[in-house]
């Protein structure tokens, strides 16, 4: 069972406060531990995708809008936040639909910026838009999810990062990780719309990486060809790719999932 | 002869299979229960009670848009079922998301006569939904209350 990564609270001096409406505080910073930023304008989700990742042992900072976003993370102010060492974010996940600004020109926005833009990034959304899917993952998402995001789904993207989890100093290392398969290139989320299925992506050439393999950072892993065929006249039509057509991706990735307790 | 805890529990998991089986609930709500431990014990009981708080702004927003007579916003109506859609999925809400789906269809096609009875079945049904939770979250105290512990249900 994996720990609960918000449960102990450490009580250091320095804290890092969001506040505001829609704002959470999390707990002060360990460079030990995976530091999320989730974005969503739904308290809902908020609450919901806050709790998954925090039962998968990560911290986590959720905001309600891509402008709050970019304000904790100090890109929309144009002097260098003094702040930004502490600012050690592993991953950024936000929902697609938003108002004001969507996770997509969020995701751009990201991924303009010098100091995060190796930071990988999560598209959640309730619409299986392969357009939408294709256009995220062109700008350099890492992952699409479809909601309702389940357990599962978070279990995988925290394998996922275990490989490329940097230090505030450059350096990569592994945290304890409960699986011993990681994907490591660009996955595709092509999910059926069955209600029961979680939509975890479709992976290309994924080695089981052990501890011997060299974990790939997010931006190498980008690099890796997106090479399978797509239906991409209808937008919400999903679609399966797979090599062995009679199994999902969605059951093949499954298959390839760490156990789940 | 069964205790009291063994009644409470029996009852507990036949008015849970009843309310996946009714459609109220899908498999999301058992995801939710997954997140439940120790240390949040209330975690679903919180969760539903921000989304039925939710679902009342959000039908009140519905309301007032849709009352504007002969000037409805179709898209600020649209943009709340959407919204609504969306926290009910993510609860598990089974027959609001359904119900807002069709919603959203008629907001689509601008037709004020089938969003005027969406809107009246949504408020119906969160606030059915919202008395059935309360029944099972009741269930759930009394059970603990007598000393039991709350079983897990297999759907």
């Amino acid at each position: 069972m994996a720990s609960d990564g918000g449960v102990f609270c450490l009580r250091r001096p320095e804290m890092i406060n969001v506040g505001g409406i829609g704002g959470m505080e999390s707990p002060p910073l360990d460079v030990d531990e995976v530091h999320v930023l989730a974005v969503d304008d739904s308290l809902v989700d908020r609450i919901v995708i806050e709790r998954l990742l925090r039962i998968t042992s990560c911290k986590v900072t959720a905001v309600d809008s891509g402008w709050r976003a970019l304000e904790f993370l100090g890109i929309d102010n144009e002097k260098a936040s003094a702040e930004l060492d502490r600012l050690k974010v592993d991953l950024i996940i936000t929902d697609y639909c938003m108002p004001g600004m969507t996770g997509y020109e969020l995701l751009k926005k990201i991924k303009e910026s010098s100091s995060f833009r190796q930071v990988p990034v999560v598209i959640m959304s309730s619409e299986n838009v392969i357009t939408r899917i294709d256009r995220c993952l062109e700008e350099g998402a890492e992952d699409f999810l479809l909601k309702p995001v389940k357990l599962a789904d978070v279990k995988r993207l925290r394998n996922y990062l275990t490989s490329d989890v940097k230090l505030s100093n450059g350096n990569k290392r592994k945290l304890p990780e409960d699986s011993v398969s990681v994907n490591t290139s660009p996955p595709l989320t092509l999910s059926p719309d069955s209600s029961e299925s979680s939509s975890p992506p479709l992976t290309l050439s994924s080695d089981s990486s052990d501890a011997s393999s060299p974990p790939l950072s997010p931006v190498e892993s980008l690099s890796s060809p997106l090479s399978f065929p797509l239906d991409d006249e209808d937008d919400d039509v999903s679609t399966e790719s797979s090599p062995t057509p009679e199994e999902s991706p969605v059951r093949r990735q499954k298959m390839r999932s760490p156990s789940l307790d | 002869m069964d205790t009291l805890v063994a009644q409470l529990q029996r009852q507990f998991r036949d008015y849970t299979i009843s309310l996946y089986h009714q459609g109220f609930l899908d498999d999301q709500f058992t995801e939710l229960k997954k997140l439940q431990d120790e240390c949040s014990p209330d975690f679903v009981a919180e969760v539903v009670s921000l989304f039925f708080e939710d679902c009342e702004k959000l039908i009140g927003n519905m309301a007032r848009a849709l009352d504007q007579t002969g000037n409805v916003d179709f898209n600020l109506v649209g943009s709340s079922v959407h919204q609504l859609k969306g926290s009910s999925s993510s609860v598990g809400a089974k027959r609001v998301k359904g119900l807002c789906v069709t919603f959203k269809e008629c907001c689509d096609s601008q037709n004020f006569e089938g969003c005027v009875r969406c809107l009246q079945q949504v408020d119906i049904e969160y606030k059915s939904l919202k008395a059935k939770l309360q029944d099972l979250f009741s269930l759930e105290q009394q059970i603990v209350q007598a000393g039991g512990r709350i079983p897990q249900v297999d759907i």
